[in-house]
């Protein structure tokens, strides 16, 4: 998109206000900021004993610390994957059932992926968690949390590959129903492919939702990353400082597959064009 | 199903409550994002910064992460208050990143001429913004403005697995947990007020970009 149409190339005047005001908004901003260090000054939170476990190697908690939250990275990561790639084999038999069904349960298909994309990522989470035992399923807390991510996320990827089937031009389906190829012959060699490959950007977004969504797994005691983060504070009794951490470790990784989804999308147009 | 008619009253209450919740963190966020978008597309470069470092920082943290710093970081500096303040700030500012985004995405999408038509009849930037781009912006942003609204209203149950009481998710806490009620039943109980609330808002959106793809 292109901001600068809002405003034209500044002339002497405008670049001497524009100067003005970024002095002004820095000086703001330097306030602000010098007004937040002075509170956490005030109450405690630059004592050494509160960032050392964190930060300083030779802290007798660092190794522990660091081991706790590597293994919480390793199960948010485990669930991560795993609702990913469950949501991705989901969404594509949901996405070909929707489209290649007959008119008569096509209804039903779409009740259900409308139903399960209404339904709030926790809900789907603490459903699995508390309806599951009760009917016999005890499973390993990180499944809940696999299953109530795919709930939701299969039936969302299922919707972004039926975008992408459907926008596939139609010379392509006529050109497989030419060469003699059944109706699931054209989906699963020609569409799919080609809705994948477009989309792919879109499904690499999702991957950001569905790690973000895996703090959820908290709430059930599922040790991942944010869990581990807790019961450090517990002990260490250092939230901000641990918070900052654990955000920091998951705005990372999200930024990181942020511009991979960028990265792919911007090579993807490059061929296309 | 004797749990959800037995309580419905319970259900009900809670139905209101989200609603109460959303509707404030609505307006909040809202007026928060379009600021956030105004100082994403200002002149002003340490504006533009803001701008940028918020939603990236936002968009790429968990909202549950964002809710305990605000229910648990923030009281350590001496700020407390309730659970359901907390909560409705905390997903306000997470929110506010999404609604910010959606509305740039607008006014990128306000055809180039108008803004060009608007500094040619010597109007300034906030002005060019407020009186010709934003109006505009707005009614292409209504649709990705609604997902963004639709979304808020899923995420506002992690307010309830969070503690904030008298809200839908808490009901089922109440019921299932305290009460000892059978799961399914009062979980269906939930995910049927959810749908109440996510399926007409749906229908609302879709029928809104229908509208506007025949007006444009």
């Amino acid at each position: 998109m292109n901001r600068s149409v809002l405003y034209d190339a500044p002339g002497p005047r405008g670049r001497r206000r524009i100067l003005v005001a970024s002095v002004a908004a820095a000086l703001i901003l330097v306030g602000l900021a010098a007004l937040a260090v002075r509170r956490l000054a005030t109450n405690g939170q630059f004592a050494g004993e509160k960032w050392s476990p964190l930060f300083d190697p030779n802290d007798v908690n660092f190794p522990d610390l660091w081991r706790l939250l590597g293994g919480g990275l390793l199960h948010t990561l485990t669930a991560a994957v795993l609702a990913m790639s469950l949501s991705l084999v989901l969404g594509v038999l949901i996405a070909m059932t929707r489209i290649s069904a007959s008119r008569w349960y096509r209804w039903a298909v779409v009740g259900v992926v409308e139903i399960l994309r209404g339904v709030p990522v926790v809900i789907a989470i603490f459903f699995a968690y508390q309806v599951l035992p009760t009917y016999g399923f005890r499973l390993p807390l990180l499944w809940y949390i696999v299953i109530g991510l795919t709930a939701y996320n299969s039936v969302v990827i299922s919707e972004i590959i039926r975008a992408g089937i459907l926008a596939v031009p139609r010379g392509q389906s006529d050109a497989a129903a030419a060469l003699g190829l059944t109706r699931g012959q054209t989906q699963r060699f020609i569409l799919l492919p080609q809705a994948f490959r477009s989309m792919l950007p879109a499904l690499i977004s999702q991957l950001v939702v569905i790690l973000k969504d895996t703090s959820i797994g908290a709430f059930i005691s599922y040790e991942e990353l944010l869990r581990r983060g807790l019961i450090i504070i517990q002990t260490l009794r250092n939230p901000i400082q641990t918070y900052l951490v654990i955000a920091a470790i998951f705005v990372l990784i999200n930024y990181l597959v942020g511009r991979l989804a960028i990265y792919v999308e911007a090579r993807l147009s490059a061929r296309r064009a | 199903m004797g749990v959800i008619t037995d309580n419905l009253g319970l259900y009900a209450d809670g139905l209101l409550g989200t609603l109460e919740i959303c509707g404030l963190v609505a307006v909040a966020a809202l007026l928060l994002g379009i600021f956030l978008a105004g100082f994403r597309v200002s002149p002003v470069p340490p504006l533009r910064a803001v701008g940028t470092v918020y939603v990236t920082l936002v968009r790429n943290c968990p909202l549950t992460i964002v809710l305990f710093v605000f229910a648990f970081g923030l009281p350590e500096v001496g700020i407390n208050g309730a659970y359901i303040t907390f909560g409705v700030a905390g997903l306000t500012v997470y929110t506010a990143a999404f609604v910010c985004e959606a509305v740039r995405s607008g006014i990128g999408a306000v055809d180039a001429g108008q803004a060009e038509a608007a500094r040619a009849i010597g109007l300034t930037f906030s002005q060019s913004l407020r009186l010709v781009v934003l109006p505009q912006a707005l009614w292409a942003v209504l649709p990705p403005l609604g997902s963004v609204a639709i979304a808020m209203i899923k995420n506002s149950a992690i307010l309830g697995a969070f503690g904030v009481g008298g809200e839908l998710y808490s009901v089922a806490n109440t019921l299932n947990s305290a009460r000892g009620e059978p799961a399914l039943p009062v979980y269906t109980g939930v995910v049927i007020g959810y749908l109440i609330i996510i399926i007409p808002a749906g229908l609302l959106l879709l029928m809104m970009e229908k509208r506007l793809k025949a007006t444009r």
